[in-house]
């Protein structure tokens, strides 16, 4: 399945990657289909478990947890450093954290409607 | 499974610090000791290393000494290396010893896994708490569960530790043979 574009149906094409490694992935998956339902979005979330460096370099993962709305990232990482490592969210408030907000979430899911 | 355990003596070891200086454990020796294992790019570390600064400095004058060790493989994690260090420690004015554990010996012999993780040690060198700062990483304000400033209260007061331990939170430290 590709990672970029809508779905032919016109669901929103929502890619959570992530490694086990973290443990903000749950949390953070919570927070995706809370968004999700909160904006009746149709949308189609494909997990995808990275578990290499290859993979991690083949994906562009920049960090666990990854979210991608129809191929585009919603904090796009300014370096191009591809691990199995935990994910820099920088917070709307200006903190670090290894979950993005779900402020976040919303505005790249409204950003790309 | 960390190798030092609840109620076994410090191991020590002599790092070389931000500040240019050599730190042994023993110089902290009749202080509450907390170490903890850390680093610049972990975004769990970024998330608690204000409240780091923070429990320095409202636990200093009841002999409380923390001390932050970085053993990530900087080769594979360049914003762990010894000058972006430095830089952290300046930006973030740490106001405790953050030191380099270059051949990752110190955290192969406490058995650390994750960064944060933190050993408080009392007066007398032995191991009283192990695990995470607190039990919210993501919210400062949310916090339920202070553990470890629970502990020092618990030890600087002399009272019971009702947790020594709770589960570690963060990211894995980072070896050179992964």
């Amino acid at each position: 399945m590709s990672l970029r574009g809508r779905l032919a149906t016109g669901k929103r094409r929502i890619a959570f990657l992530y490694w086990d490694g973290c443990q903000s992935h749950e949390e953070a998956l919570r927070r995706l289909r809370k968004v999700l339902a909160e904006e009746r979005t149709d949308a189609e979330i494909e997990t995808i478990l990275v578990q290499s460096e290859d993979e991690a370099k083949r994906l562009q993962f920049a960090g666990s947890p990854t979210i991608r709305i129809d191929g585009k990232d919603i904090q796009p990482p300014t370096t191009a450093h591809y691990s199995l490592s935990c994910r820099a969210y920088h917070l709307e408030d200006g903190r670090i954290s290894p979950l993005p907000s779900e402020c976040m979430i919303r505005t790249a899911l409204k950003s790309e409607s | 499974m960390a190798n030092v355990k609840i109620g076994d003596k410090a191991i020590d070891f002599t790092l070389i610090g931000t500040d240019g200086l050599k730190h042994s454990l023993t110089d902290y020796r009749n202080k509450f000791t907390v170490v903890v294992f850390s680093c610049n790019h972990c975004p769990y570390v970024r998330a608690w290393e204000g409240r780091m600064v923070t429990i320095q400095a409202a636990y200093a004058d009841r002999g409380v000494q923390l001390i932050a060790v970085n053993s990530n493989d900087a080769t594979q994690y360049p914003e762990d290396n010894f000058e972006n260090m430095k830089l952290r420690a300046r930006e973030k004015q740490f106001n405790f010893p953050y030191l380099r554990d270059e051949d990752q010996k110190v955290a192969e012999s406490y058995g650390a896994q994750r960064t944060p993780e933190v050993f408080v040690f009392d007066r007398n060198s032995i191991l009283r708490y192990h695990g995470a700062i607190d039990d919210n990483y993501d919210d400062p304000l949310a916090v339920k569960r202070h553990h470890l400033r629970d502990a020092l209260d618990a030890l600087s007061g002399g009272t019971k530790l009702l947790r020594p331990e709770t589960q570690t939170v963060g990211c894995t430290i980072k070896w050179k043979n992964n």
